[in-house]
């Protein structure tokens, strides 16, 4: 029972933040490139603005441009209430395991693929093969270096490795856990749609890959893509963050262990997408065909700390 | 390019945007809808500019003038789109692409014409392929004047549907 209020708690503070950490992005960027910005709140006024707008649907379209919608809303905040982000607690009938986390990011990632096709534009197709053929090579990264950070501590669940990280210090600083965390920060970047796979603020169609699937929808439908898209973001994030600083989560209902929790995934959170965010201005996007490359890097370096962490335990 | 140069730059350019000017006075004959407040993505469609607004629509939109700071952006979909920004003369050939994105355009929104060329055809009046001025064929909510209209003049007539 405490278990699930601390999950439902959990939900309810990352999805509140989640707007402000995407606001906090735009704006480090803003300010970097000698801007104003349009303020940290501005996610917050798009959100309500969408919700207000009629959801126009394009004739022909069947089902699948109201239902991707919301499957990837869903599995979204399913992801957001399994990682370990404000509470290590899980409920108990659905294990917040490494592989349900992973396939549940793969039913959103179809959602969005299947949206894209829905309406029949050539953009639309074109950025779901690209995504599709992105989700195929992050998923086994993803595995591989989570994977790795299992191995010491004997279980794949993902509360069970961050508690134990946090137990034991040295836990934290071992080259297996080094190479472990950054090669999941290159794949969380590239299922996110950052640069430098995909650009999130580009106007050319012919280079979106995450845009140009959600080109049809429209209002509502709009509305729940954008925040179910800031969710994976917010739930990748965040479990890198609580990987790599194993500390601060609560454990019981205790109000103290709960203002520190949700303060310091607030404080991990925004430090981590502002450094993206003041990173990606050094970079430009790459070319589609480079990608593989970029992420076959990170999957070596899933690889080594896999193998670093058999040898060293 | 390196990024320690990059940092200079970043450092000693500092910021380039231009001081806010005062906000415009709401005009209460033709209220903004008040689901738009705060909050507008704008689709920009060219009926056949000169490409001179096109220009000034970019400075609105750059770092300069800074338009984003009120709370507007570009889109590329007029799905998306809360505010049609159209440029130029109508023309033969954009006439059935200017009637179907407004179509496309989810409601609330409305229709701001950009330039002189949009308002009563200017210098194009009466050219052969030219169809007429955009209040022709669409409805339009706010017109921007000027040929090409200032950065200024395009920011202001976006902030009287902000409300910023």
């Amino acid at each position: 029972m405490i278990a699930t209020l601390l999950v439902v708690l959990q939900v309810v503070v990352a999805t509140a933040i989640t707007p402000l950490l995407i606001g906090v992005m735009r704006q480090v960027r803003a300010r970097l490139e000698g801007r104003i910005g349009s303020g940290v709140l501005q996610p917050y006024r798009d959100v309500r603005k969408l919700l207000a707008k009629e959801p126009l649907r394009a004739e022909g379209s069947s089902i699948i441009l109201v239902a991707a919608p919301l499957v990837l809303l869903v599995s979204s905040l399913l992801v957001v209430a399994l990682v370990p982000l404000v509470t290590t607690a899980n409920i108990p009938a659905v294990p917040n395991d490494l592989f349900v986390v992973v396939s549940i990011l793969l039913i959103g990632t179809v959602a969005l693929a299947l949206l894209g096709l829905d309406a029949g534009t050539a953009f639309g197709g074109m950025g779901s093969s690209r995504h599709m053929m992105i989700a195929a090579l992050v998923e086994p990264t993803v595995l591989m270096s989570v994977y790795a950070l299992s191995i010491p501590v004997g279980s794949s669940t993902l509360s069970k490795i961050v508690v134990a990280r946090g137990a034991d210090v040295t836990r934290v600083v071992t080259p297996a856990g080094l190479l472990a965390v950054v090669a999941l920060v290159v794949v969380v970047l590239a299922e996110t749609g950052r640069l430098p796979v995909d650009n999130p603020s580009t106007h050319l169609e012919l280079t979106m890959i995450h845009e140009s699937m959600i080109l049809e929808s429209a209002g509502r439908d709009l509305a729940w893509l954008e925040v179910g898209s800031w969710l994976r973001l917010t739930a990748l994030l965040g479990l890198v963050v609580n990987l790599a600083l194993p500390w601060g989560l609560a454990d019981s209902m205790q109000p103290l262990a709960l203002l520190v929790a949700v303060v310091t995934l607030g404080v991990k959170l925004l430090v981590a997408g502002g450094v993206i965010a003041a990173a990606e201005v050094f970079m430009a996007k790459v070319r589609l065909f480079k990608v593989p490359e970029l992420l076959a890097g990170s999957f070596v370096l899933a690889f080594l700390a896999v193998t670093a962490s058999y040898l060293a335990g | 390019m390196n990024p320690f140069r990059l940092l200079k730059l970043i450092a000693r350019t500092g910021r380039i945007a231009e001081p806010a000017p005062a906000a415009p006075v709401a005009d209460t004959e033709h209220p903004i809808p008040k689901a738009l407040r705060g909050s507008v993505q704008v689709r920009h469609v060219d009926t056949g500019s000169c490409n001179g607004c096109e220009i000034e629509i970019g400075a609105a939109f750059g770092g300069v003038y800074d338009v984003e700071r009120y709370g507007a952006r570009l889109v590329a979909s007029p799905r998306h789109a809360d505010v049609l920004a159209v440029t130029g003369v109508v023309t033969h050939n954009m006439v059935e692409p200017l009637l179907r994105t407004v179509e496309a355009t989810p409601r609330p929104r409305l229709v701001v014409a950009i330039g002189d060329c949009a308002h009563d055809c200017g210098l194009f009046a009466g050219a052969y392929g030219v169809a007429g001025p955009v209040s022709d064929f669409v409805d339009v909510d706010l017109e921007v004047p000027g040929c090409p209209p200032r950065p200024e003049a395009i920011v202001e007539a976006l902030r009287r549907v902000t409300g910023r």
